[in-house]
């Protein structure tokens, strides 16, 4: 087979999952079911911290359809293993309100929703603690900070520095928890046979949830299936497994039969995991230029007492901007909370609001325009690292953004500008990302009656991963699209790494690419001949990032917001929002658009709505449900848009692209924020900028 | 959620006499209309009725025109067959305006009039079985004192309860005094806005005056002409499909740069929707002037008793009214 | 609301009724747990997927049906009150298995990313449609008393009901507008 097709990298090839999502014939995991099928319902806890004392199991099961109910003194047991958010059910200890005491089970949803609702739980309450304070007594420095960075860094003299710059900011920024909320909810459906474990589960790895989840069990990986073709969005709350796969496979277990089992929206507040609050100072130190001489971000976050979480929050800043003087650390408490966990840009998205808004208080002080500010502390190695950039066109973005959203001109007094009741201001800050790549596997199977098969556990969560590898496998078979079958999520095919890190296209790319590239030598070496049994290349990626040359990698970009700020009642609405980003090149521009505007949207919806409240009291978030934890809704978008340069970098994968999953959440707020100071001349500095804050601040 | 028996009423009498006969089989009865809030109830646990009384195919769909050029608007009227009413949108624009402010597409296609006036209020306490709240199990403590209280009441609360009224179409019909027709075992009776709500008092547990048994079958919007000028300004935190932080509904009759009449209430801010009087007795007579009209709302805000983070919503809410009534000034 | 009791847990059995459900022009008998949603009965029973399960409140709009030709949220509709209604879900949109203008409108525009939300907006996309060209109100049409148009202001306000957390709104409001006029 030697067709010659036009590359369809670069090309705006609709989704070619685009059919099943829109007839509503794509199955997601809780809508498998397989024969003798029951419900489970999980039971939290109701106090945050203490021991479980009994459970009236018997009573429930008095119910009509009841099965089983499941907790602590009867549940199966799992090997010990390091995860204690995974260890479901094997103690009577309670770590944070919320966590998962019991499982019941039944014939039908409604029967075990009741029964979950009644069951009575006995508990021994001890006093909690949930409150993040930066002064919280409980502070300590991890060993590292995720995935695997050094928890603080130091170059020079960053105090001295600052006692003698000209300028200095030094402000303190706080970020609120946010919680995910796909608007799918976590779900699984597990089922045990002979050849061992099931699950149909919404997971942004099926390869990881099989290697985590096998131990529990003590079984063999190859004894675990994980089945996911489509997942209804994850944004990292479904990066790692969480208690309900446990549970669901656990409860099968118990009962012998397959059983479904789906966290409720209220529920995923409390077991799903979350991004942790933040608590950031930042202190920068300048001459009269704006130039500056030193940079030191320190963040403090929280943790779960039975799990370390501890997001890069700061790490971000070590690559940024230029300045001699430089320190960066994070501190962590441990509370009687949930575990936090990835959520869309771990690190940066928090990180990113501090250091932003106080490279907008730095303009601001120096009178310097924001976007000349940040050309003009544009580094040329990576600072800390020492290492040089693959590419790095911040400035490219900047000026290019700049260009295209009108901002030559612009007049930085603040709370002048008015068109009707709304104060009108614009705002910008930066975007960045890093490009990981990580060991995949996939194979190639050209197929004896025509077409080709390419296999690798890869997920799309909604990122496009299947229409991009698609066009990726297309081209290095020199064939049209629709001659390759794409098959992902599910652990039976060639072992892959997870979505997240925006590191899909990066590492699943390079393993369809390579394993194309085989079974095009192979097809070669017979002429092109398909044996009728077909023909099957694979490859395995390790061998290949190990050889990888040390640089400085990540992606770049830009934001614009214009904001309008309601005079009477403080209601900020963002009136245009748009992105320029250099992330190498892009493979399909129609869902690389739709990825960043996607991952700006969640920026707005992050600067202008996103809180869950820490309810002091009885310690378990309180606001949970997407009434109280408001998420942008399709008033609140108006004009957000988004564009790239081209890029070229020959040092990432041989794709030559950047990882777009993340960057376009990344700078968002900030932006948002610098152009409500720039409407108001308030400076706000805790997020969400709801009305409250500028009604109380004065507007 | 509790297995329940579920019956479909065909009339008035057979409505009300199941649902009495419900109560006191001791499983308790509740009417059904949209469900949109007692579906989510029921299913949070704060209401476990064990008998649901369908009350959707009722004759109470229609909106007829009283005698006097005001509307009979059946209990069973969607919201969103409400706001698309030639004659609700002509005379009554604040009450078209609220009700599309309110909720969804979906929502409003499934809500009734009558379930509107019967919604019960969004705090967080409320809906959280697991915790106090004297509102849902009354004596058992008000967590939101201490706690989570931005978008609760600031005026006209008790120890006992801050939470507010989640209702946008219920505050321009409390500004139009209208009047809710109630069906009950011991017959009907009618009762005029606001005087349907209750403040929380010592009997938070207690959102009306409806008793046991009681069906609304419509609410009667009295004539009033100079509700053409009149308008429904909405506050809240997402641009759409979210409860108001405060909002305000208001007509204003001018004469020669005077207020000959006018009609105020405010939402988000008390346990009922709240007909602002004292600010409508301020005005009346009084040149419509931005000082006026601030003068007016400082009057009506003066008796508000904010908690420490709701204390915006005096200010919020006096910018509104303020606002609002400039409008209608300005309005052609 | 009457009702309200908290005489603690009442160990009650099901009660159920045997009601025909219209879906999509089919005629489907079923016995029905009275507290089952029209979401449920879809989803468990009788399995048409596409109308999903976010929140189960009424809250994201993921759930979106039409019931005689109207917009609904099947979380908060009890099945037993809707047997002589017509129940359209998502498979039911497109005809004779070629796609609805709306449904190839999505596709083209890329208006959506997990697909998740996607059925239940393409539901409330066709009724909303129909609703604009009613002359129905929104909180955005400055004149209430008067007509509305299917702008981009109209198109975002109506469209609120039904979140999407991947942040594909831009462009459902062109796959919208593209349909529409």
């Amino acid at each position: 087979m030697t067709t010659v097709a036009a590359p369809s990298a670069g090309t705006a090839l609709d989704r070619v999952d685009g059919p099943e999502k829109v007839t509503g014939r794509a199955r997601y995991a809780y809508e498998n079911v397989p024969a003798d099928l029951a419900y489970a319902v999980v039971v939290q806890a109701t106090v945050s911290r203490g021991e479980v004392r009994a459970v009236d199991a018997d009573s429930v099961l008095q119910l009509p359809g009841m099965i089983a109910t499941i907790w602590h003194e009867n549940a199966p047991r799992l090997a010990p293993v390091e995860d204690a958010e995974l260890t479901v059910l094997q103690s009577p200890r309670v770590a944070y309100r919320g966590q998962v005491v019991a499982v019941v089970v039944a014939e039908t949803l409604e029967s075990a929703t009741e029964a979950a609702r009644l069951l009575r739980v006995d508990y021994r309450p001890e006093p909690h603690d949930v409150e993040l304070r930066p002064d919280h007594p409980g502070m300590y420095r991890p060993d590292h900070v995720n995935p695997n960075y050094a928890t603080d860094s130091e170059l020079g003299d960053p105090d001295t520095a600052l006692a003698f710059a000209s300028v200095v900011v030094d402000a303190t920024y706080t970020t609120p928890a946010q919680h995910h909320n796909p608007i799918e909810p976590h779900a699984t459906v597990a089922l045990w046979d002979a050849d061992g474990l099931t699950l149909y589960d919404a997971t942004q790895s099926t390869s990881g949830v099989r290697a985590t989840i096998a131990p529990l069990f003590a079984l063999p990986p190859e004894s675990v299936r994980v089945i996911s073709p489509y997942v209804g969005g994850g944004f990292g709350g479904k990066g790692a497994p969480h208690a309900q796969v446990v549970l669901a496979a656990l409860a099968a277990k118990q009962v012998g039969r397959p059983v479904k089992l789906a966290a409720t929206r209220r529920q995923m507040f409390a077991v799903t995991g979350y991004r942790t609050p933040t608590v950031q100072r930042v202190r920068l130190g300048a001459d009269e230029d704006g130039k500056l001489s030193a940079i030191v971000h320190e963040a403090f976050e929280q943790t779960a007492t039975i799990k370390e979480f501890a997001e890069q929050t700061t790490v971000v800043t070590r690559m940024m901007y230029a300045a001699p003087h430089r320190r960066t650390s994070h501190r962590l408490v441990r509370l009687d909370v949930p575990v936090p966990t990835w959520m869309r840009a771990p690190g940066e998205t928090p990180g990113m609001f501090a250091l932003e808004s106080a490279m907008d208080e730095l303009a601001v002080a120096c009178g310097i325009d924001p976007v000349e500010l940040r050309v003009r502390n544009e580094p040329t190695i990576d600072p800390e690292r020492g290492l040089p950039f693959s590419s790095r066109n911040l400035v490219a973005c900047l000026r290019g953004g700049a260009e295209r959203f009108g901002w030559a001109g612009r007049d930085p007094e603040p709370g002048v500008r008015r068109r009707g009741r709304q104060l009108i201001g614009t705002g910008v800050a930066s975007s960045t990302y890093p490009v990981y790549r990580m060991p995949s596997q996939a194979s190639a199977r050209a197929e004896p009656g025509g077409g080709f098969t390419v296999r690798i556990a890869a997920a799309d969560i909604g990122t496009g991963a299947r229409t991009v590898l698609t066009q990726i496998a297309a081209d290095a078979l020199r064939v049209p699209p629709a001659q390759v079958r794409m098959e992902v999520g599910d652990s039976a095919l060639p072992r892959a790494s997870v979505a997240g890190g925006s590191s899909g296209t990066a590492s699943w790319g390079t393993a369809v690419l390579r394993a194309c590239e085989g079974l095009m030598d192979a097809l070669h070496r017979r002429a092109g001949d398909v044996p009728p049994g077909g023909l099957e290349a694979s490859a395995d990626t390790a061998e290949e990032l190990r050889s990888q040359r040390p640089l400085s990698r990540h992606a770049y970009g830009a934001q614009f917001a214009e904001v309008g700020v309601d005079l009477d009642t403080g209601e900020v609405r963002v009136l245009r929002l748009l992105g320029a980003f250099a992330a190498g090149r892009i493979i399909n521009p129609k869902t690389a658009r739709s990825q960043l505007i996607g991952g700006m949207t969640m920026g707005l919806s992050m600067a202008l709505l996103e809180e869950s409240v820490m309810d002091l009291e009885f310690g378990d978030y309180l606001n949970r449900d997407l009434a109280q934890y408001h998420v942008a809704a399709c008033a609140d978008v108006r004009d957000v848009d988004a564009f790239w340069i081209e890029e070229e970098d020959p040092d990432l994968n041989p794709m030559g692209s950047k990882g777009i999953g993340e960057i376009g959440i990344v700078g968002t707020a900030a932006a948002i924020a610098n152009a409500v100071y720039h409407a108001t001349g308030i400076r706000v500095r805790d997020l969400p900028i709801r009305l409250d804050r500028l009604i109380g601040g004065g507007i | 959620m509790r297995p329940f028996a579920y019956e479909r009423a065909t009339d008035v009498r057979s409505a009300v006499a199941a649902c009495v006969a419900g109560t006191a089989d001791g499983a308790g009865a509740v009417y059904l209309g949209g469900g949109t809030n007692l579906v989510d109830l029921m299913r949070l646990g704060v209401v476990s009725p064990g008998v649901l009384v369908d009350i959707t195919r009722l004759p109470f769909d229609e909106i007829e025109e009283t005698a006097g050029g005001g509307l009979l608007i059946g209990a069973g009227v969607r919201n969103s067959d409400l706001a698309a009413h030639p004659l609700v949108r002509r005379r009554y624009p604040m009450l078209a305006q609220s009700v599309v402010a309110g909720a969804s597409g979906q929502i409003r296609n499934m809500a009734t009039v009558g379930g509107n006036l019967l919604q019960r209020t969004r705090c967080s306490y409320f809906q959280d079985v697991s915790k106090p709240c004297n509102k849902r199990v009354p004596g058992s403590g008000c967590p939101a004192r201490k706690g989570d209280h931005r978008n609760l009441a600031v005026i006209g609360q008790s120890e006992a309860c801050v939470a507010t009224h989640p209702s946008d179409m219920a505050v321009p019909l409390a500004a139009l005094g209208a009047v809710v027709h109630i069906a009950g075992p011991g017959g009907s009776r009618q009762v005029p806005m606001p005087g349907f709500h209750r403040l929380p008092g010592d009997a938070p547990e207690r959102d009306t005056v409806l008793e046991p048994g009681d069906l609304v079958t419509a609410v009667e919007v009295p004539p009033l002409p100079f509700a053409t000028r009149s308008r429904y300004r909405k506050v809240r935190d997402r641009a759409s499909f979210a409860f108001a932080v405060v909002s305000v509904a208001a007509a204003l009759d001018l004469e020669d740069g005077m207020v000959r009449d006018c009609r105020i209430a405010l939402g988000g801010v008390a346990h009922i929707p709240w007909r602002a009087e004292r600010a409508e007795s301020a005005l009346r007579g009084s040149p419509a002037t931005e000082a006026a009209f601030a003068q007016a709302a400082a009057e009506e805000l003066a008796g508000t008793t904010p908690l420490p983070h709701n204390a915006f919503k005096v200010p919020l809410a006096r910018n509104v009214v303020v606002r609002t009534l400039l409008d209608l000034v300005e309005a052609p | 609301m009457n009702g309200e009791g908290n005489s603690g847990p009442v160990f009650a059995d099901p009660i159920t009724a045997d009601i025909l459900l219209s879906v999509n022009g089919d005629e489907r008998p079923i016995t029905v747990d009275t507290r089952e949603t029209l979401l449920d009965t879809l989803r468990e029973h009788l399995d048409l997927i596409g109308a999903k399960k976010g929140c189960d409140h009424g809250q994201c709009g993921a759930c979106t049906v039409l019931v005689d030709g109207r917009r609904v949220k099947s979380c908060l509709t009890l099945t037993v009150t809707v047997d002589d209604r017509e129940i359209t879900t998502v498979e039911g949109l497109a005809v004779d298995g070629a796609l609805h203008p709306m449904q190839a409108a999505f596709v083209e525009r890329d208006a959506f990313q997990c697909g998740y939300c996607t059925p239940g907006q393409l539901c409330s996309a066709v009724a909303m449609v129909r609703e604009v060209a009613d002359g129905w109100p929104s909180a955005v049409t400055a004149d209430v008393s008067g007509p509305a148009a299917l702008d981009d202001d109209e198109i975002r306000e109506r469209m609120s009901g039904n979140l999407c957390r991947c942040g594909a709104y831009v462009n459902i409001v062109a796959a919208i507008k593209q349909v529409g006029s």
